[in-house]
Formats: structure tokens, C-alpha cells, sequence
């Protein structure tokens, strides 16, 4: 062992991959931090010396700017209406299917994954066409109940709502198989203990299945919250933030900022307090996990 | 006990209906994406709107390839797909080198790969942008490629993965006179095919639905994938339905189809991970 201590074998397996994140996870972290406290555009980019410092500007400037606030805003309204949407959805389906082993159930656990791993573009369009107010799906299904069209992308609220609609179909996927792979971790014998003192059905739900679902669903909880404060790709494709900024978010205001406007230094900054945003939220967590268990 | 069995069947049979009304729900745009793709242009605005097509046509897959450059796009895509794979190697072979081997600096390297997982999308991407662009790698394939290459995730998986090989088979197989590289493509590949099914289904995925990165990167049409070329007819076909909805079918089916085929090691191999 003493000579395999100073090999180079270890170095020549994780080179590659450990290289390849140093270049394009790590030093981006430091690139994007030094650049956050600079004017850096799309002229810096041409020519450096025209790069210059300016301290806190950026970070002052977010707080003061209308778009922003009104992204941290949306963020809220998607974070805080989709991710109990998403747990809710993907659990009651993991128990539905937990239910039995036939065919049946395997088949439909594939029906329940499929949205999640279909393509965003592809599911813009579709639902694109679904939404569409004249020649769309829903609007037909829902003039054959007399109710009115829905303006389902052009109006600010309900275009964030059809766009959380549209991201708990495909968000249920990667949570439910989640959730069922810890159902299935669940020893018989509990049940078969609870059956015997004559539990009824709703009793091994609430004091059997769900307490012991705990780290599972905090596991979901805190990834689903991760990804919903980075919701990007479903208002980048079906809105690009419209109407009236009505949808935009966080990380697509980032996005425009560096790559419509070019304001290389200004986006850095505003993806920083996102990212410190999430480190509170997730920290915050913990904690409340932390008490929770201490009861 | 016969009440019992009785009670339990109406049971599964209310649970079974859920499944179907909740299934048709989840499922009504992909099977509303395939009816309308085999209708003809008029058809497809029609009101009421059909619900399997009066004149089934496939022109709207033809007109994929012919008035769009659906050829380039899915070339660059299998290309795409292809490298990743590459990735996938470099990934199991840094998930061998950190399960596996004594050396300095171990464990502070892993910690630095784990902690790339947890940093926003956003924060990266610019500084990405920059580096390539200062490397003069932006509007080029090995641009697109590159950044994806290296998935933490991926080596952590493995990682967890090969820390369950027992270490006299490779001790054995070094006093038999093997080469380390040797060892691993062929005594480790073939003892890790469970999480190289799972890693590489989820490659394979990936690298078919990439989209944010080859859009930042490509400024040339020839470079387009599948999915930026998809976004492309959206905005030049705003009205023909008929052909978007071919469009999507032909990015979505070829994964679904390869997902009802190995959905069973995608849920093991989330089992395995140990995320309970």
C-alpha cells in the first residue's frame, strides 16, 4: 500500500473528469464573483481594459431596479404555490402506486415519469398549443362546459399559474419514484402489526407511512425548493418573462441581463443574491429538520 | 375474512381508476401531440378540433427534413450524445480513482467535486460563457461539448457504487500481473454494468434534450440541435401546429421508447444511490 501512495495511477483516473470541473465549475465561481463587482459588458469583453472596478454598484442597483423586484416577486408566487403543489402530487401518486406489483402499476409508474424527462422545447410547444386562446385543447374542452375563453399565457396572473400548471406535470416524475422507492423501504411488518391492532386505513397513513416517509420527503422538500428558486426553463420557453414581465424570474432576468443585454457584470451580481437566497433557504431547513427531530 | 378480500377489491379497484383518470390526465398532451402531428395543416385548426384525424397524412415529418434542416440538427445531436458518453467514461473512471485508490489529497478533491453540485446553473453559466470565449471556443462543437462533459453527480453515483467492490479481486487481479487500466475496463466496466445502465439512460437523455447551452454557444445553423432547431420552427411556423406537433413527436418518442424499455434500471438505480 506504502507504494501506491506516491502513484500516479489515482491522478491519470480522476484527471480528466476533476479537470474538466476545475475549468468549468470552480474558477467560474471565482470569475463570477471578481466580474460581480465590475461594469463588465459586452465592450469589456472585446477589450479588458475597459473593465473597471465599482465596488457594491451592481448589488444597489438590483434593489433599486423595478424588473428585479418584480422577478424576486414571481419567484415567490411560483416557490410558494408549485412546491407543495409538486410533494402533494408526487406522493399521493407514490402511494397509489405502491398499492400493487402488476403490470399494471409499472406501466403506469412510466406514464407518471414520462413528463420529467421530456424535452423542455418539445413540452413548450406542445403545451404552447394546448394554451393557445384560439385554436387550443383546453379552451375547446372548456367552451364545451359555456365557460369563456381563458387567456391562459396573456394575462400576468393566470400566465403564472398556467406556467406552475405546466411544471408540477413535468416536476411530479423524479419526486414520485423518490418517494416510492422509500415506500418501498418500508418493512411489511409494520403493517401487518397495525392490521393486527385493527389501524384502519387513514390511522397507517398518518401515524405508520407519512413518519416514516419523513427523510424522504424532506430530501424532496429541499431539492424541489432548490430547483423552483432557480425556475428558469418554463418561463424562458412558453413567455420569455411576458407579459408585462408578468413571469419572469430570477434566473431569467439573470439570463437576459448577461445574455440579451450583455451586462456580464450586473447578471453575475444578481446570480450571486440568488444563490445566497438559496444557501438561506436551504440552511433554514435544516434547522427547522433539525428541531423537528429533536421533539 | 371474506368481507376482508371484498373490501380490498373494491379497494384496488378504486385505486386502479385513480391511476387511469390521473394516467389520461398526465399523458393528454403527449397523446394530443401525436394526433394532431398526423394531421393536415387545415385540420389541425379545425373547430371542433378532431380527435384521430379524418386524412391521416405523414407529410409533417417529411416536411421536418425537407423544409426544415432536421438532418444537420439530429447529426449534431447524435454528436452531442456521442461525447457524453465519453463524459460517462471520464466520470466512472473519477468514481474508480476516488472509491478505490489511497492518495494525497483524496478527500479534500472529492469535497471540491461535491461541492460543485450544490452551485446554481446561473452563477456558471456566464463565467463559462467568458472562459470559452477567451479560449476562442464559442460557435464551435467542442464548445457545446466540453462544459457537460464532467457531471458531479455522475462521480459521486459512481463512487458510491465501486466502494462496494471488494478489494482482494483487484488485489488479485494486480498480483496476476494486470495494468491498473487493464483492471478497470476489464475486471471493474463489467462488475459496474447495473450503474453504468442507469448513468447511461440518463446520458443519453441528457445529451438528446440539451438545449440551453448549444443555444448560448451556436451562432451558426449547422451547429443547431434537435431542440434549438425544434425552437427554431416554432418561431418560423408560429401557425402550422400540424408540423410543431411533428417536431416534438420526433424529439419525444425516441425517449419515451427508450425509457419503456429500461424504466426498471432508472428505479433500481435510484434504490441503489440510497436516496430512501
Amino acid at each position: 500500500m506504502k507504494q501506491l501512495l506516491n502513484n500516479r495511477h489515482p491522478y491519470m483516473f480522476i484527471a480528466p473528469a476533476v479537470i474538466l470541473l476545475t475549468l468549468f465549475s470552480v474558477i467560474p465561481i471565482i470569475v463570477a464573483l471578481v466580474i460581480s463587482f465590475t461594469d463588465m459588458n459586452l465592450k469589456g469583453l472585446a477589450n479588458w481594459s475597459a473593465i473597471s472596478f465599482i465596488g457594491l454598484e451592481n448589488y444597489k442597483d438590483l434593489f433599486s431596479d423595478a424588473t428585479f423586484i418584480k422577478s424576486v416577486f414571481n419567484t415567490f408566487f411560483y416557490v410558494i404555490i408549485g412546491v407543495p403543489l409538486v410533494i402533494i402530487a408526487s406522493l399521493s401518486i407514490a402511494l397509489l402506486l405502491n398499492y400493487g406489483t402488476s403490470w399494471i402499476f409499472n406501466t403506469f409508474r412510466a406514464v407518471y415519469y414520462m413528463p420529467s424527462i421530456t424535452n423542455i422545447i418539445a413540452v413548450a410547444v406542445i403545451w404552447g398549443y394546448l394554451y393557445n386562446t384560439e385554436y387550443g385543447l383546453f379552451n375547446y374542452l372548456l367552451s364545451l362546459l359555456t365557460v369563456d375563453n381563458i387567456p391562459w399565457l396573456e394575462e400576468p396572473t393566470i400566465a403564472k399559474i398556467s406556467l406552475i400548471i405546466l411544471a408540477v406535470w413535468k416536476g411530479i416524475g423524479i419526486n414520485m419514484i423518490i418517494f416510492l422507492a422509500a415506500l418501498q423501504g418500508i418493512p411489511k411488518s409494520y403493517y401487518e402489526a397495525a392490521e393486527m391492532d385493527g389501524a384502519s386505513r387513514l390511522q397507517v397513513l398518518f401515524y405508520i407511512t407519512l413518519p416514516l416517509l419523513r427523510y424522504a420527503t424532506f430530501f424532496v422538500t429541499v431539492t424541489t425548493l432548490i430547483g423552483w428558486m432557480q425556475f428558469f426553463e418554463e418561463p424562458f420557453v412558453m413567455t420569455d418573462g411576458g407579459p408585462l414581465d408578468g413571469t419572469i424570474s430570477i434566473a431569467l432576468f439573470i439570463y437576459q441581463e448577461g445574455f440579451r443585454y450583455s451586462e456580464f457584470g450586473y447578471a453575475a451580481a444578481g446570480s450571486f443574491i440568488l444563490f445566497a437566497m438559496i444557501i438561506i433557504v436551504t440552511v433554514f431547513q435544516f434547522k427547522l429538520q433539525k428541531k423537528d427531530t429533536d421533539l | 375474512m371474506a368481507t376482508a378480500t371484498k373490501r380490498s377489491k373494491a379497494e384496488k379497484s378504486l385505486v386502479i381508476l385513480l391511476l387511469i383518470v390521473g394516467g389520461v390526465l398526465v399523458s393528454l398532451p403527449f397523446l394530443w401531440m401525436i394526433s394532431s402531428s398526423f394531421k393536415p395543416e387545415n385540420e389541425v385548426l379545425a373547430i371542433p378540433p378532431t380527435i384521430i384525424p379524418d386524412n391521416p397524412t405523414i407529410e409533417n415529418y417529411i416536411n421536418l427534413f425537407t423544409s426544415m434542416n432536421f438532418t444537420v440538427y439530429l447529426r449534431n445531436t447524435i454528436i452531442i450524445v456521442l461525447f457524453s458518453f465519453l463524459g460517462l467514461l471520464f466520470n466512472a473512471m473519477a468514481g474508480y480513482g476516488f472509491a478505490k485508490y489511497e492518495f494525497k489529497g483524496r478527500e479534500r478533491i472529492f469535497y471540491l467535486v461535491l461541492a460543485t453540485m450544490m452551485i446554481p446553473g446561473q452563477v456558471t453559466m456566464i463565467p463559462v460563457y467568458l472562459i470559452l470565449n477567451s479560449m476562442g471556443l464559442t460557435n464551435t462543437m467542442t464548445g457545446i461539448i466540453l462544459p457537460g462533459l464532467a457531471v458531479a453527480f455522475s462521480i459521486f453515483l459512481f463512487r458510491q457504487f465501486m466502494m462496494t467492490i471488494p478489494d482482494d479481486l483487484i488485489e488479485a487481479a494486480r498480483l496476476d500481473g494486470a495494468g491498473e487500466f487493464y483492471i478497470f475496463f476489464r475486471l471493474i466496466i463489467p462488475i459496474a454494468k447495473p450503474i453504468f445502465a442507469v448513468q447511461g439512460i440518463l446520458t443519453f437523455i441528457a445529451g438528446w434534450n440539451s438545449f440551453l447551452w448549444p443555444l448560448i454557444i451556436a451562432n451558426d445553423e449547422s451547429l443547431y440541435t434537435l431542440s434549438v432547431g425544434l425552437s427554431l420552427l416554432q418561431g418560423q411556423y408560429a401557425n402550422n401546429f400540424a408540423l410543431q406537433m411533428a417536431g416534438a413527436a420526433f424529439m419525444v418518442v425516441p425517449i419515451i421508447i427508450i425509457f419503456a424499455f429500461f424504466q426498471k434500471y432508472i428505479v433500481e438505480g435510484f434504490t441503489m444511490s440510497g436516496i430512501k
